[in-house]
Formats: C-alpha cells, structure tokens, sequence
C-alpha cells in the first residue's frame, strides 16, 4: 500500500516533536517562576546597595578616602583579573554567547594594551567556552548561578581580594548580564577593583561634629569597601540570573511555538497522507472487484 | 518622639518602622539608642539586636556584624546576615552549634570556628528570647 509507510514515518515524527514541546513547554514553565524569585531577590537586595553607597560616600566626603588601597588605582597594572558571570546550563537563547563574547572582547582589549589576564569564571558556560579557546581560568565557580545566595559573593569576593591585596591583581573586570526587564537584558562589564572613587563622591556635606565613630573613620572605612564589593558581586550575580531565567524563559517559550507549528504542519501532512492511502485502498478494492466482475 | 529604624541585610529588607529603643552590640561594647541620641557610625560583632517597638513589642534580630548609623533619629543598619528571631529553625541552629563545636576542636579546620560558634550561639540565644541587652 503506497503512502501507508509515509503516514507511519509522519505519526513517528509528531509523537517525538509532542515530547520535545512537553518538555520545553516544562522549562518554559519553570523558568517563569525562577524569574519572578530572582526578581524579587534583585528588588530585595537594593535597600542594602543604596543604604552602603550613602554611608561610604557621607564617610567619604569626610576624610581621605582616596588613600584606600581598594580605591587606589594602582600606578603600573601588570595583570588584570576578569570575573566572567555565564550560567552553568544552556538553552538560554543567547544568553551566555552575549556576555561570553562581551568579555572576550574586553580580554583582548587588556591583552592588546600589554596587560595579563588572569581569568575566574562563574557557571560552567563561561569555563567550556574559554578552555575551548585555549584560556586556562584560574578558578571556576559551578552551581551558583541558578540561585545566588549572599555567601556565594563573599566566596568569590574574599578569592579576588585575596589576589588583589597579594598584588597578583591590580584591577579586577566584572562581565555579567544586567537585567533591565523581563524583556531587555544587556551584557555588560564593569570594573569593581580598584572601586571608581566617583561612585562614592557626591556625599551629603559632612557628618557634624559631634558624630561618633567606632572604632574610627579610617577603620570603618576598611570594612566598609569590602563589603562594597562584596555586595556589587552579589547583585551582579542577582541580576545575571534573573537574566538567565529570562532568557530559557524566552527561548523555551520560541521552541514551544515552533513545535506547535511544526505539529501543525505535519498533522497536515499525515491527514494527507491517510487519506491517500484510504483513496488509494478504495480505488484497489474497486479496481480488484471490477476484475472479479469482468471475469 | 521616636526612632526610625530600617534594618536590612545583604540578602533582604529585615525590619522598617517605628521603634522607643534600639540595643545592639557593637565593636566597643553593647549599646542602647534612645531618640535624641547623638548621630553616630559603629561596627557590629556578632550579636543579637532588640528593637524596642511602641507597642510595647520588640524585634529580635540575630546580627551578624554589620554597621549601625544613626543620625536625626533614624537608624539604618546594614548587617553583612541577619535574621529574624521568628525565621531561625532551632533544630538548624542547634545542628549548626555542633558543627562549630566540633571545628573549634580540629586543629586544622581552614576557616573560622569561632565565628561559626558566635553565630549559631546568638541566633539561638535570639530564637529563646535571652537577650540580656
């Protein structure tokens, strides 16, 4: 029976797309509601952000603030480090290519004004695509991405400030994803280390006079920074994941359309195809009865 | 008069509202702020910090070190962690004692036992209401 092979091949394709669609359409599902944690966890973590920034900077514009080591940039940067923020899994769209590339691009910025780089990667993404390319990431951080906790950034942050006082390091590059909206996500890289004195400028004129400090500015100061730090890695790692979510959230939901489509056509297809085949079984029995008939 | 207080850690907004009194302990010492005190910036150990609420209530939260600014009567402080008396699980916090415990043993253990230990104590100490500050 001609066309019956092709309706098995047909109906052999549809049950394999349905159970692609199912499973994206999971993900689909389950990137939805990571995204709207991550988004809360972004939104909880900015009092904390803004309530440092304004302690530093009104500390700031009371001493010298510039004399910390953290603030300084140093005179000669002999070798940079490059934190790259990618997600450990992909079918995220282009996620990860995005910022993988953006950092790439700043990698070979350094390298061409004859600096070393010495390169930490976050999310298993990041270390595939840079060992790939020949890089040897000094260190690599795996299952953080998916849902950053405040502990993850101080791990991290505490290794940087560690290369950065031993002066293995004299300037440290962030590549990461901002997370504009659930819409618009942009890669991007910012430094961290040394922190851009600018940031912290702009203090309210003075704490008065009689304000206490304990133990005292200078020493207040050096707890301060790191911290500073500490929380700009933490948010960048927020934001970078409710990018990702956003992100599979995106491309899940492009391959759930594309697979109703593609069923849509085939269900064409193979009604076609039945259909021939029934034509075709029809006009045989006919044929095969008129035979009999004319005999 | 009373005392704005906003209390928040790295990960979250903790406390925000009125309070009579706020007790914490800093590097120097423990510490009482009623309105009308002078404006100031501290560090904070470990430790708990009672919010003293108008509703004759208060607020425990387990600090674990941070600063404290107060100035005009508002009081932010920015802990590195922190948590409500009413978030700790005991059973966790007892596990986590044990653990410190058993670390402040080992000669060799990398990081620090004592502040693991200082930890799982205040936030037990939070959780049973003995708060002696």
């Amino acid at each position: 029976m001609p066309g019956a092979g092709e309706l098995r091949v047909l109906r052999r394709r549809i049950r394999s797309i349905k159970s692609t669609q199912k499973i994206t359409r999971a993900m689909e599902l389950i990137a939805a509601s990571r995204i709207s944690r991550a988004r809360r966890a972004v939104e909880a973590a900015r009092p904390y952000s803004q309530g440092i920034t304004r302690v530093i900077r009104d500390l700031a514009s009371e001493g010298e603030v510039a004399s910390h080591p953290l603030i300084r940039e140093h005179d000669v940067v002999r070798r940079v480090g490059v934190v790259v923020i990618s997600s450990d899994r992909g079918l995220a769209g282009a996620y990860n290519t995005n910022v993988l590339r953006r950092s790439e691009r700043l990698i070979k910025e350094e390298r061409d004004a004859g600096r070393e780089v010495a390169l930490y990667a976050v999310g298993r993404k990041a270390e595939t695509y840079f060992r790939y390319r020949g890089e040897r990431p000094v260190r690599v951080w795996g299952g953080v991405t998916d849902r950053p906790s405040y502990d993850d950034a101080v791990k991290i942050a505490e290794e940087l400030g560690r290369a950065y006082w031993n002066q293995d390091i004299n300037r440290v590059w962030l590549g990461f994803t901002q997370f504009r909206s659930a819409l618009t996500q942009v890669s991007t890289t910012r430094k961290i280390m040394p922190v851009d004195p600018r940031e912290l400028a702009g203090g309210e004129a003075g704490f008065p006079a009689q304000f206490t400090f304990e133990p005292n500015p200078q020493a207040l100061l050096e707890e301060l920074i790191p911290r500073y730090v500490e929380h700009q890695l933490y948010a960048a790692l927020l934001e970078s994941s409710a990018s990702e979510h956003a992100s599979r959230q995106r491309a899940m939901k492009a391959a759930t359309d594309n697979a109703g489509d593609i069923l849509h056509d085939l269900t064409r297809e193979a009604n076609r195809a039945r259909q021939a085949a029934i034509t075709t079984e029809i006009s045989e029995i006919v044929g095969g009865a008129e035979a009999l008939a004319a005999e | 008069m009373a005392l704005e207080v906003d209390v928040v850690s790295a990960e979250a907004r903790l406390f925000q509202g009125e309070a009579t009194a706020v007790y914490a302990r800093s590097t120097d010492g423990e510490l009482g702020i009623l309105p009308g005190h002078t404006p100031m910036l501290v560090g904070l150990v470990t430790g708990p910090v009672r919010i003293a609420t108008p509703d004759g209530e208060g607020v425990i939260v387990a600090v674990h070190r941070g600063f404290l600014k107060c100035r005009d009567d508002h009081v932010n402080i920015l802990a590195d962690t922190a948590e409500l008396a009413a978030d700790i699980d005991i059973a966790r916090a007892e596990a986590a004692r044990e653990r410190a415990l058993s670390h402040l043993s080992q000669d060799d253990y990398p990081g620090d036992a004592r502040a693991e230990l200082a930890r799982a104590e205040t936030r037990l100490r939070v959780v049973n209401g003995d708060v002696s500050i």
